[in-house]
């Protein structure tokens, strides 16, 4: 164990050669997120905000906000409102602090021809109308559905994507190899992986983030929607839901049975979308009306 | 022990060589050369430097593994016939395997390290220190039989070699069980590296149990059309001694795994083409290309051209013991192959992808400069165990050796 730990040292000597700092040290022989104990995970918070002061030259708060208990999250999207506007997708850039460039962008809407249905093969992700909705097409937005059975935690080599007890799946990213293998395995798409070093204007970023969900990213690493995790564990509702127009999104606690979500799957046509795949999605597409 | 003469030894073998010899070195070190600037390029830029982006997540790098894993199990495959034909200097044959699936899983690692966007969170695999998540992750169980498959061949092949150094046989007693244990760890490997596509249920090309045994017959033919050339390299350049009966039976062996290959890739086509499902998608963009995207249709029948020339090459008795068409075979499904498992297999499963976008995928600069790096890496590595090995094998280098030209 000790020549390893000797050997990574050098290794790590090497890569921090030109400005070598115990802050860098750190970050490379930080742990796991699940094992760091609270005086630890507060060290690593601490250490982030550095980095990101250093960075970005802005202040931004790194928390971790614990599950609450008795509440899995679940996501009701009504795609009879839905009018493609896309303002989910670009409250989800400001809110969880996506890159710009290059941009990543969580959720994906895709345009539909109303009289193919859903169907994968004629959608246009990069529609651009002068107005929404257009003639004869109708829109499904796709973002990670916090899956019950997650084939992208399943095929994880180390460990750096989990689900937590209120059904959201986390990526440490400061645990993650970047081999992209969650993102082959993800069916619908909802990974981003940072293929280069991401850039956010100062003046453009959330300071307030959790250390599972909108902290600024690295290169290399994968990302991806966490129902935004900062606000959710503190009672908001995800971004996304809240700046909808149309009311098509819809959010709560799916342990709750007189919640809003609740009374969607029983009253309303819920459909999960590759429901052949037994991910068992804790995101409903419905009709509202 | 003789450590000190076997490591001095080593290196005069090493830097004793022909002009071309010393031309081939050079050239390889140049190559490896450009690979190292190209993936510094890399390191600093990104992933982005590559062609792979969110719809295709993995590309050339995956694919060369992949086959590289192949050509590891199929290196140690020789052991089957050696045994089965019963070839006298058995151990000669069986070294020259090993030290390839050495080489090339050292290839397999370094196409891991370059697709990663953290090479230097590797340690996060290692059980103990990191988290290696055995158990769910096909990738965790594919890094422990590979590292296992590496340390039985490493041991093997030192143990044979140090042996023979010092002039003693090598111990029957652990040396033929480890050889045959490294059979079903050789199956092992490429099997499990399958079950890495094979299990994805989000990726329908993949998703099909076809493609372990597809994986097993593709690799019984290129590893096996390596060994056919550098047997011929080896017995004009070296006292080694390697008839051309042995050589026919290789691809005697080779067209029969090439035509079960070519069977399971029709058994595949004829299921997509006759069900007509929306999975047939992914086979006619390999084929056929989907509207204007058509990039890699040309690779999808060149590789199956190329198979089965091979094959009817390997077939027929005259071609197959033609040295000119024998060649031409091996080349053919060495390409072939490599078409297969690499850009055939990787690029149609994200293409289109999950969501149905088209992201047309075709390797940049930086990943085809990295890629011939590290064949270069591979080709310098195998060519240096060779250099120690063979001189060893046929009782020219030896403790003795050492002493009386040291001395």
């Amino acid at each position: 164990m000790k020549w390893m730990a000797v050997g990574s040292a050098s290794i790590a000597a090497l890569s921090t050669f030109s400005s070598c700092n115990s802050d860098k040290l750190d970050a490379f022989f930080q742990q796991h997120f699940t094992e760091l104990d609270d005086e630890e995970l507060q060290q690593v918070m601490e250490r982030l905000e550095r980095e990101y002061k250093q960075k970005f030259n802005v202040d931004i708060e790194v928390s971790s906000t614990p599950p609450i208990e008795n509440v899995v999250f679940g996501y009701g999207l009504d795609l009879s409102k839905c009018i493609g506007c896309r303002r989910c997708v670009f409250a989800c850039v400001e809110e969880n602090n996506q890159s710009r460039n290059p941009e990543i962008q969580w959720i994906r809407v895709l345009e539909m021809e109303k009289d193919k249905g859903v169907d994968l093969l004629h959608t246009n992700p990069y529609y651009t109308p002068d107005e929404v909705p257009e003639e004869g097409h109708f829109y499904m937005p796709v973002q990670c559905h916090q899956c019950a059975n997650p084939p992208c935690v399943k095929v994880c080599p180390v460990k750096a994507t989990w689900q937590e007890p209120d059904g959201i799946t986390v990526v440490d990213y400061n645990w993650c190899i970047g081999c992209r293998y969650c993102m082959a395995a993800c069916p619908y798409g909802a990974r981003r992986f940072n293929w280069s070093a991401p850039q956010i204007p100062a003046g453009e970023i959330n300071p307030n983030t959790d250390y599972l969900g909108n902290r600024p990213r690295g290169n290399g690493v994968v990302e991806k929607c966490t129902y935004c995790i900062q606000r959710t564990r503190n009672g908001k509702y995800p971004a996304c839901a809240e700046i909808c127009p149309t009311g098509s999104r819809k959010f709560g606690n799916l342990l709750d049975e007189g919640s809003e979500i609740r009374m969607i799957m029983k009253n309303k046509r819920v459909f999960i979308f590759k429901e052949e795949l037994n991910t068992q999605p804790r995101f409903y597409y419905f009709y509202g009306t | 022990m003789h450590l000190k003469e076997f490591i001095i030894g080593s290196i005069k073998a090493i830097l004793r060589g022909s002009r071309v010899y010393w031309a081939w070195i050079t050239l390889l070190l140049v190559l490896i050369g450009i690979g190292i600037v190209s993936y510094y390029n890399q390191a600093v830029n990104g992933l982005v430097t590559t062609s792979m982006r969110d719809q295709v997540s993995w590309g050339f790098y995956i694919g060369n593994f992949t086959f590289l894993v192949g050509v590891a199990a199929a290196a140690i495959m020789l052991v089957i016939p050696a045994y089965i034909y019963n070839w006298k200097p058995l151990k000669e044959i069986v070294i020259l395997g090993e030290l390839l699936a050495i080489s090339a899983i050292i290839m397999c690692l370094l196409f891991i390290l370059v697709d990663m966007g953290h090479p230097e969170r590797f340690w996060h695999m290692f059980p103990f220190i990191g988290k290696l998540r055995l158990g769910q992750s096909i990738l965790s169980w594919d890094s422990v039989v590979l590292t296992l498959y590496l340390v039985l061949n490493f041991v093997i092949a030192s143990h044979i070699l140090f042996r023979a150094f010092r002039i003693k046989d090598y111990s029957k007693r652990y040396v033929i069980p480890l050889i045959l244990l490294s059979v079903p760890a050789g199956i092992a490997i490429h099997t499990i590296t399958a079950f890495l596509y094979n299990g994805i249920a989000a990726r329908p090309f993949w998703n099909s149990a076809i493609l372990a045994p597809k994986f097993l017959a593709s690799a019984f033919c290129s590893g096996p059309a390596i060994m056919i050339i550098l047997f011929q390299v080896l017995r004009r350049t070296t006292k080694l001694e390697i008839e051309d009966r042995a050589l026919w039976k290789l691809a005697e062996l080779m067209a029969y795994t090439m035509f079960f290959n070519l069977f399971l890739t029709g058994a595949e086509i004829f299921k997509e083409a006759y069900s007509d499902t929306e999975h047939k998608l992914f086979t006619e963009y390999l084929y056929f290309g989907i509207g204007e995207h058509n990039k890699i249709v040309p690779y999808g029948w060149l590789a199956i051209i190329f198979d089965t020339i091979a094959f009817i090459l390997f077939l027929v008795p005259a071609t197959r013991k033609n040295i000119i068409t024998l060649n031409l075979g091996a080349v053919l499904i060495y390409t072939g192959v490599y078409i297969e498992k690499g850009i055939g297999l990787i690029i149609p499963g994200f293409t289109p992808d999950t969501l149905g976008e088209i992201y047309e995928y075709f390797p940049s600069r930086t990943e085809i400069f990295v890629t011939i790096g590290i064949f270069s890496a591979g080709f310098l590595l195998y060519t240096l165990l060779l250099k120690v090995a063979v001189p060893i094998i046929l009782g020219e280098l030896t403790y003795k050796t050492h002493s009386k030209s040291g001395h």
